[in-house]
């Protein structure tokens, strides 16, 4: 597996908190992992679980009125030497590694691309602003061929189109396009498929597969579909209600699943190639991160709840070199 | 499962088609829904399957006579539904219920739980003795209780929310629900919780649902019958388990085959039927098969002549020329 392999992300203890009217939502709670290079990372859970927050945190992409409180990400630009703390950096530092280094597919398209500027001119313009190109008329050239790497069909006249012009399908490929123009080390990919439709998510998923084997690319997926994360993913971690609950190679987790939250999702995803007779539902609804369950934050759903896991936080168990598990079951 | 009964929902050569307006000129037409064909029989569930701008939707909302086709008929209970006058309109509206995909948008956030859920009583002039105990027990039957009676649909979650919107329709006792999207907007923690509430409520009251969804899964869960459709037409309709087992139109395979499957295991060694492009626009549609363009078995006869839909084997019907030529 590539766990053995160097890390590039390290997340230590993050906390990030949204100061709104109705009160402080306590969105990441304690967020340790971390990416190693050229696998694919997955954070999976369900909406508002803190999956996307945590993927915007690694570059301060937070605004306000969210702050991230404590925590470190540290940045290894090189295999095996000193790492830095993007948490630390300055905007203006920041923004040197943004979009280079590390860039982003967000989950619509729509939104991602400016309507008023045509897709050559919007790949361009990231590799200009980086400096790996002198001018925006010799980025067109280099925009076709990105559009071809992206397997964009005709893409001499896509360069010239408007967003508008193009499908959801194409749009996520000049999307995927920018993103990859600066030959970024991790890609953060949130819920890169979700707008789109099921035959052409798959064709996407298909891209991004290929493209990493390519360029030798480390990816953070951001997902709620347990079948992408199946599909895609070397390693998950399942988060709730801001913290990471599970975190596993990806057979080990769908084969032995440990931790209650786990369990109960993986049986009430429906599946379309077995026949299934009765879903297990989870009782209850995500809690509301301004007054969120003191201790563990899934016992008032769990079965298994005991006295402690309503006051005491659960550890962070290694049940072995690849699986740990946040739950009392396990200490 | 013919010789069974009659239906009780049955849609004959319906379509659809909206009106693309210009300036002065109508310029075209969106064909939604072009020469659809279906049955569901009492107490069970048709499972109605396709991509977004497919026109699942706009069917759901054509047999409950929300919009007027454009030809075609619906029956229900052997009537034509959009001749119904009168009484026997207002008793089919009755009968026939909806839930809609976004329980957000489908409560008026100005009525508490209790004036939602009794309103439709009021206006069907149902007698009912105590209002408040006949809210109560629809409210249980959904797994809400009394304490949700007087509070707003703001307190509520998703999945909460769709459980009124469940109670307020079972408040007419209905017999035929078009469930549009009834989880999309929900987590899959809360839309098993859903799922399970609306097999259950079948079961019991003996109801009959089209159920429209984008997720096979969940469609392949609840179904009894699945129809497949592509660009405003069924590409393929019969029993959900050989459907899904053995899939015949290549729409159908590769729509199977584009979904990943919970299971690591399975997902990353199964054979897939990859489709290139996305689906066109149904204001010029393709000619001949609406899906040739993308075929990878397309013949020459594809583009030419429409095919027609045929039972290929008894209950399962396919829209394809690879099967018509047998």
């Amino acid at each position: 597996m590539k766990s053995e392999h160097l890390p590039i992300i390290e997340v230590k203890d993050l906390y990030v908190n949204f100061y709104t009217y109705a009160g402080v939502v306590k969105a990441i709670d304690g967020v340790s992992f971390t990416i190693y290079r050229g696998e694919t990372y997955c954070l999976v859970g369900e909406t508002g679980c803190g999956k996307s927050v945590t993927a915007k945190s690694l570059t301060k992409l937070i605004r306000p009125p969210g702050r991230i409180e404590k925590g470190q990400v540290l940045y290894y630009r090189e295999p095996g030497k000193e790492p830095i703390d993007l948490l630390g950096l300055s905007e203006e530092e920041l923004r040197r590694i943004r979009g280079a280094e590390i860039s982003y597919i967000f989950q619509d398209p729509s939104a991602s691309l400016d309507p008023l500027y045509n897709i050559g001119y919007q790949i361009s313009e990231t590799m200009y602003d980086h400096g790996l190109i002198s001018s925006i008329k010799e980025g067109f050239l280099k925009a076709v061929d990105i559009l071809k790497s992206v397997l964009m069909p005709d893409p001499e006249t896509r360069v010239k189109n408007y967003p508008h012009e193009l499908s959801g399908g194409m749009k996520q490929r000049a999307v995927i396009g920018i993103s990859l123009s600066n030959n970024p080390r991790l890609v953060i990919a949130d819920e890169p498929t979700t707008a789109l439709d099921a035959t052409v998510q798959d064709q996407i998923m298909d891209l991004l597969k290929k493209l990493k084997k390519e360029k030798n690319l480390t990816v953070l997926l951001i997902t709620h579909n347990m079948g992408l994360v199946a599909d895609m993913c070397d390693r998950v971690a399942v988060m709730y209600a801001g913290r990471i609950v599970e975190e596993a190679d990806i057979y080990e987790l769908f084969k032995n699943p440990l931790h209650p939250y786990t369990k109960a999702l993986l049986k009430a995803v429906p599946n379309p190639v077995k026949k299934i007779d009765k879903l297990e539902s989870i009782p209850g609804t995500v809690p509301n991160l301004i007054y969120p369950p003191p201790g563990c934050r899934f016992h008032p759903r769990c079965q298994y709840a005991m006295e402690k896991c309503k006051s005491e936080r659960p550890p962070e168990i290694w049940v072995s070199s690849t699986h740990r598990v946040s739950c009392w079951l396990y200490s | 499962m013919k010789c069974m009964s009659t239906p009780l929902v049955k849609v004959v050569d319906l379509k659809k088609y909206f009106p693309v307006k210009g300036i002065f000129f109508t310029k075209g037409y969106v064909k939604a829904v072009d020469g659809v064909n279906f049955e569901i029989y009492k107490g069970k569930t048709l499972g109605l399957v396709g991509e977004s701008g497919c026109g699942k939707t706009t069917v759901g909302k054509l047999v409950l006579r929300l919009l007027k086709p454009t030809s075609g008929k619906a029956l229900f209970e052997g009537k034509d539904i959009f001749k119904l006058r009168g009484k026997e309109l207002k008793e089919f509206r009755k009968k026939a219920q909806m839930v809609f995909q976004d329980p957000y948008s489908s409560l008026n956030p100005r009525m508490t739980i209790f004036d939602t859920i009794y309103e439709p009583v009021k206006i069907y002039k149902i007698k009912v003795s105590d209002p408040e105990k006949f809210v109560v027990e629809l409210l249980y039957r959904v797994g809400l209780n009394e304490s949700h009676l007087y509070r707003y649909p703001h307190e509520f979650s998703g999945g909460q929310r769709q459980r009124i919107a469940i109670a307020r329709i079972l408040a007419l006792n209905p017999e035929f629900i078009v469930l549009d999207e009834p989880t999309s907007a929900l987590d899959v923690s809360v839309q098993a919780q859903i799922l399970n509430l609306l097999k259950d409520l079948q079961k019991k009251m003996d109801l009959t649902y089209l159920f429209i969804s984008h997720d096979l899964g969940v469609v392949r869960y609840m179904s009894d019958y699945i129809a497949v459709m592509y660009l405003g037409q069924i590409v393929e309709y019969g029993p959900a388990e050989e459907v899904f087992e053995k899939p015949l139109h290549p729409y159908t395979k590769a729509l199977f085959s584009a979904i990943p499957i919970p299971d690591p295991e399975i997902t990353r060694k199964r054979e897939k039927l990859r489709v290139p492009g996305e689906p066109p626009s149904p204001i010029n549609p393709p000619s001949g098969c609406r899906f040739h363009p993308r075929c990878p078995f397309r013949q020459e006869i594809c583009n030419r002549e429409e095919p027609e839909f045929i039972e290929y084997e008894k209950g399962h019907y396919v829209k394809c020329h690879l099967y018509s030529r047998k």
